[in-house]
């Protein structure tokens, strides 16, 4: 073979590197991650269906006691939150749709507004700010709640009394995040909408509000409030599973709650990430 | 007939137990427990820190399945995790060495927590029996607390009336003098004596007890049954009448002589 024919690839080095053996610890790290990753998977679908089952079949047991502690969760998740969101939403309309309704304004592509407006704050930005912000606020705080109980025996405690720890402490706050998630969002996207409407009527953009609101109203189908609902009360179930099963489905030591916080968080997005594309598909195919 | 009847005594029996650690359960801290407690039992448990007594009273407790061997609780295989049994499982009461109070409840809603669980209940409708056993046991002056505020020997006073507050037949309290001044172990020890007697708090009805210690001192005169954990084995020497038989090498460092028996413990 002469050597201006020869490719890289054919390169007798290159021949070695490619068939030589990974190295073992290469090999050995990819498993662990891989194993690591099934049985987290595996933990959290448990630890799911074992929410969802408790859910479902004590649905009337000690109602005086876990409905008024899911209201408080719906309060600490919501409620006081909004102050927090509101605040949000009007930046989020500001750096976000004010800026989308001047460009669009710019290219003369203001008929398509309220599509616009739809896809991106009614579909995905306000359901996935939403749902990281809870997290943020809410989630790690489930984390070290029920990790520090965990750590400091309360949970055992609970269980020593008959009380379920999942019907007491995890029930009221799956539905505590659902519905304070679902709630806010619809806050969020309102309020996004209506500070980037105020941003672009700033910048003199040509669009009575009438028209800005027969856009929206036209562009939005009867599926995006249905699979509004559908996504944020996934991500709110997601989250608060996900964050109580970290704090509280294994035991653990007050040094190891950071960790386990860090751990629930990055899943947390990634799992939000990953039902988010799963809508999309839906959303495509409608 | 007869051993029926005497079986109606039994609370707890114990038969070729394992018991492994909480922490870690591939590791067996006690072995081979052959026990038998009656109805109306006081008995100690005496064993030197790391003995194995927490784990001993978790898995009495019903928090834990034996590693290996038979458990009964009032003739009822333990432990129960099964909702429709969960009344049988309430006979047992467990009370922690910390006290283990949720540290995001007062201590009035710690102590009507399981009762509002398991009746069902509003605040207003366990108000009255809430407070009469905050009021026995001296706890009216913390109701409106968190636990953090309280030092630690009140927080097993709490950790004990959130568990007298079902009315349990049998009480398993951890430690319970670890960690106290003299005055309230001196409460508590009158508080237990009264609770084996027969109290207004459980009706009048005589608990059975059973206590964990790593100094027996302050228990004679109070229990009247010993047990003792030492090398991986639950002994059991009776009364105190035989403890002096069961020989120094088993109970000597939990019945000090040098420091003055009786004395209550500071540690």
């Amino acid at each position: 073979m002469e050597k201006g024919n020869a490719t890289t690839l054919d390169a007798p080095q290159v021949r070695r590197v490619f068939r030589a053996p990974l190295p073992t610890q290469l090999t050995n790290f990819v498993g662990r991650k891989l194993l690591r990753l099934l049985l987290t998977v595996q933990g959290l679908g448990a630890f799911s269906l074992i929410t969802l089952g408790v859910m479902l079949s004590k649905f009337r047991v000690a109602r005086q006691v876990v409905w008024p502690a899911a209201l408080h969760e719906i309060h600490r998740s919501g409620v006081r939150l909004l102050p927090m969101f509101l605040f949000i939403s009007a930046v989020l309309g500001l750096v976000v749709v004010g800026q989308t309704v001047s460009w669009l304004n710019r290219v003369g592509a203001i008929p398509y507004l309220g599509m616009v407006m739809v896809i991106v704050v009614v579909r995905e930005l306000g359901p996935l700010a939403a749902a990281m912000l809870i997290l943020g606020r809410v989630g790690t705080a489930n984390v070290v709640e029920l990790g520090t109980a965990r750590a400091t025996g309360e949970v055992e405690a609970l269980e020593a009394l008959g009380i379920d720890p999942v019907h007491y402490l995890v029930v009221p706050r799956v539905v505590g995040m659902a519905v304070g998630l679902f709630a806010l969002t619809v806050y969020l996207i309102i309020g996004a909408l209506a500070s980037g409407y105020l941003w672009a009527f700033v910048q003199d953009v040509p669009l009575r509000p009438i028209d800005y609101i027969r856009q929206l109203a036209g562009a939005l189908q009867w599926m995006d409030f249905a699979l509004l609902g559908l996504k944020t009360l996934a991500f709110g179930f997601i989250i608060a599973t996900i964050t109580c099963y970290h704090g509280l489905a294994q035991p653990l030591r007050l040094e190891e709650v950071s960790f386990a916080t860090v751990r629930a968080v990055a899943q947390s997005v990634i799992a939000c990430l990953i039902v988010d594309a799963l809508f999309i598909l839906v959303y495509l195919s409608v | 007939m007869e051993r029926a009847e005497s079986n109606n005594n039994v609370a707890i029996e114990m038969h070729g137990v394992d018991v492994s650690a909480m922490s870690d359960p591939s590791r067996i801290t006690v072995r081979d427990v052959n026990w038998t407690v009656r109805t109306g039992d006081y008995w100690v448990v005496g064993g030197l820190q790391g003995s194995g007594k927490s784990d001993f009273l978790l898995l009495t407790g019903g928090l834990m399945s034996p590693a290996a061997g038979t458990y009964t609780l009032f003739g009822q295989p333990m432990p129960i995790f099964e909702d429709r049994r969960l009344p049988e499982r309430l006979r047992l009461g467990l009370v922690f060495e910390g006290g283990q109070l949720l540290n995001h409840l007062t201590v009035w809603e710690n102590v009507a927590l399981p009762l509002r669980y398991h009746r069902n209940l509003r605040r207003s409708e366990v108000l009255s029996e809430v407070q009469a056993v905050l009021d026995w046991m001296g706890l009216t002056t913390w109701a409106d607390s968190t636990p953090g505020a309280l030092g630690r020997s009140w927080q097993k006073r709490v950790g004990l009336a959130r568990a007298l507050i079902l009315r349990p037949e049998v009480l398993l309290i951890d430690n319970p003098l670890g960690g106290m001044d003299v005055r309230q172990a001196r409460w508590y020890l009158q508080f237990l004596d009264e609770l084996s007697a027969g109290h207004l708090i459980t009706g009048g009805r005589p608990v059975t007890l059973v206590v964990t210690a790593a100094d027996l001192r302050p228990w004679q005169g109070h229990a009247r049954q010993i047990a003792i954990l030492r090398d991986d084995r639950l002994s059991v020497p009776g009364d105190w009448s035989r403890i002096e038989a069961a020989g120094r090498e088993i109970i000597g460092e939990l019945l000090p002589q040098e420091e003055g028996g009786g004395a209550l413990p500071t540690t």
